[in-house]
């Protein structure tokens, strides 16, 4: 089951990594969710896999699951899906502004700095 | 009393909602609760540093919940003295975006502007990585949206770029938490500190690479080369007000270096010797370097001034690399002094833009308000180039003194005197660009005289020169109090001590279970 999960992490993360190296808004909003997947795992991962134990210590257990981990999980999954959506806005708005969705900075040197593109 | 210590992050987060839910459509409302929060922040925040100047370590238990269970909000000498710097330039800056009327060309500008200084506030108190996390979340996404107020294309696509660069960036932060979570079994700062040390030498793979991965992701908060790619242009494009209130946002990140790297990560530990030798400061030293060759390339005002900004960020980042408590007492005194003179130059480069048709570094036709302006520029950019007589030239020499001791020192000492020397040349050319020249520049005949910048904007700007003025005045005390704070820090006992062992709600077991 390690195996399984350090290389979905491991999949999902290359993945991600490829897509925001690119130089449209698109493929680099599914990298970054690519990449948010991938740590959410990874983060749950982080209390070690264990398979049908409790998640509260008790008296009389060896064995439990650590619930840290997940409390995490559920705050980061909401932070960056709101993060996410708030991201898909605002490239929409630099998209039906500019009529381009390249992320990097204009070529034109006349257009930085005076407020106005093309 | 106890609970004045969560006020910083209760009364903006209570104030925002406020301003939006119930003062929508009038901006003179919004405007008297902004400043009116804003002016009650600095009180508290003076009252918070007055209680921690004699060395005493606050601790707020949220939920009355014991560390390392519980969240914690610790306020020592270094978080409150942030805390108010923060209050102070805020003040300032709010003055300046109602002055300029800044804040009523978009919606939401003091409910963000609220957000934003709630999520800095919680950065600076405190006590737990994953709260550290959380708080960054909030100021980034204020942040978001103070940095694309006022809309407008060119803004809209660096609000792109910035957003998405600080979403890899946050990405990142979880990996670095979870792999610390894997190693220690926690994320309490001071739990962290202590179970460390415990690690064996033979099994400190994955912690490396944690602190790595940390220190990467406060890196491209403090915008050190090279992961200073989201800055120029952001706050070049960002509305004045707004930029001039990042400029504590790349503190945040120095911030937590310090305070990562003193206390967790200290100095004296095996598993992360050499990090800050071998990889910091010659990142610190580059973009030094590169902001201050910046300057001098710049051909906008507005790109000229973030330039800046990444290389007085340079600069107290080589401070704090050397990690030496002298070497700390000089980053501090030089982070505050960074932090009011790129608030003043963002906000002159806004002064400058009255009649002017865009911030490009041409003669144009004198603009409205010539006088004070260029007086202010003066000021700010002596203060920014490190030229005697205002702080950044103490804050220069602290730094210069502070590495007389190191083996690097002949770097140091070069890059940051050549850098200091391209700044001059680059601040002068700009200068005598818009002011000087201008002069002798022939406006249209049928133009429109601008209208001057407004009383207030310039009583902002004044003040936050005024306040640098006073850190070089009063710089005796103010390094005083910078080596309480780096005595401090290099002495984390007692925070720890204050952290772990002040008992909680569940601290003791209790029957029934």
């Amino acid at each position: 089951m390690e195996l399984l999960v350090a290389s979905a992490i491991g999949v999902l993360t290359a993945c991600g990594l490829y897509l925001t190296l690119r130089l449209r808004t698109f493929p680099v909003i599914l990298g970054i969710s690519l990449l948010t997947y991938a740590v959410n795992v990874f983060l749950f991962s982080s209390g070690r896999l264990t398979i049908g134990a409790p998640p509260i210590l008790r008296d009389n257990i060896d064995s439990y699951a650590d619930p840290l981990p997940q409390a995490l999980v559920l705050t980061a999954i909401v932070i960056s899906f709101g993060m996410t959506a708030v991201v898909v806005m605002i490239a929409l708005g630099a998209f039906l502004g500019s009529d381009d969705d390249r992320i990097n900075d204009p070529l034109d040197e006349e257009s930085t700095g005076s407020g106005e593109t093309q | 009393m106890i609970h004045w210590i969560v006020a910083p992050v209760i009364l903006p987060a209570l104030l925002a909602p406020f301003i939006v839910l119930a003062a929508r459509y009038h901006i003179g409302i919004q405007r008297v609760f902004s400043v009116a929060g804003v002016l009650a922040l600095i009180g508290i925040a003076l009252g918070l540093a007055l209680q921690a100047s004699d060395g005493t370590i606050t601790l707020y238990q949220l939920g009355d919940w014991a560390a390392p269970f519980g969240i914690v909000l610790v306020a020592d000498r270094l978080s409150t003295l942030m805390v108010l710097l923060t209050a102070v330039l805020s003040l300032f800056v709010l003055l300046y975006a109602i002055g300029s009327e800044w804040d009523n060309r978009g919606r939401h500008f003091h409910a963000l502007f609220q957000f934003q200084i709630m999520g800095i506030m919680g950065a600076f108190l405190t006590g737990d990585l994953f709260n550290l996390f959380v708080f960054f979340e909030v100021l980034l996404i204020a942040s978001y949206g103070l940095m694309i107020h006022a809309g407008g294309n060119a803004r809209l696509r660096a609000g792109v770029q910035y957003v998405l660069f600080n979403l890899i960036g946050s990405t990142l932060f979880l990996f670095a938490l979870g792999a610390i979570y894997a190693e220690a079994g926690t994320l309490n700062m001071a739990d962290l500190a202590q179970r460390v040390t415990l690690i064996g030498a033979e099994a400190t793979a994955g912690i490396r690479i944690a602190a790595v991965l940390l220190l990467l992701v406060f890196a491209i908060k403090a915008a050190v080369l090279p992961l200073h790619f989201w800055l120029p242009s952001s706050y070049a494009e960002a509305p004045a007000p707004v930029a001039a209130l990042f400029a504590i946002m790349t503190k945040v990140g120095a911030y937590a270096i310090i305070r990562v790297y003193t206390m967790v990560f200290g100095p004296d530990l095996a598993v992360t010797e050499g990090l800050h030798t071998t990889w910091l400061l010659p990142a610190a030293l580059a973009s030094l370097a590169i902001g201050m060759l910046g300057i001098l390339a710049a051909r906008h005002l507005d790109r000229l001034v973030a330039f800046a900004v990444i290389g007085s960020m340079g600069m107290v980042m080589v401070a704090i690399s050397l990690f030496t408590p002298t070497s700390i007492i000089a980053a501090l005194y030089y982070m505050v002094h960074s932090t009011l003179a790129a608030a003043a130059l963002f906000l002159i480069t806004d002064l400058v833009r009255a009649g002017r048709a865009d911030l490009r570094l041409t003669a144009q036709p004198v603009i409205a308000g010539a006088v004070p302006t260029s007086a202010l520029f003066f000021a700010a950019a002596i203060a920014m180039a490190g030229l005697p007589p205002l702080s950044g030239f103490l804050g220069k020499l602290l730094v210069l003194d502070a590495a007389f001791e190191s083996t690097s020192a002949a770097w140091i000492w070069g890059t940051v005197l050549i850098s200091s020397l391209i700044a001059v040349v680059g601040f002068s050319r700009a200068g005598s660009t818009l002011f000087w020249k201008a002069k002798a520049t022939e406006g249209a005949e049928d133009a429109e005289p601008a209208t001057p910048p407004a009383m207030l904007s310039y009583v902002a700007v004044g003040g936050l020169i005024a306040l640098i003025a006073a850190h070089t005045v009063f710089a005796g005390p103010a390094t005083r109090y910078m080596t309480a704070i780096s005595d401090q820090l290099f002495d984390p006992e007692p925070y720890i001590a204050t952290v772990l062992e002040t008992p909680g709600k569940l601290s003791e077991p209790t029957e029934g279970y």
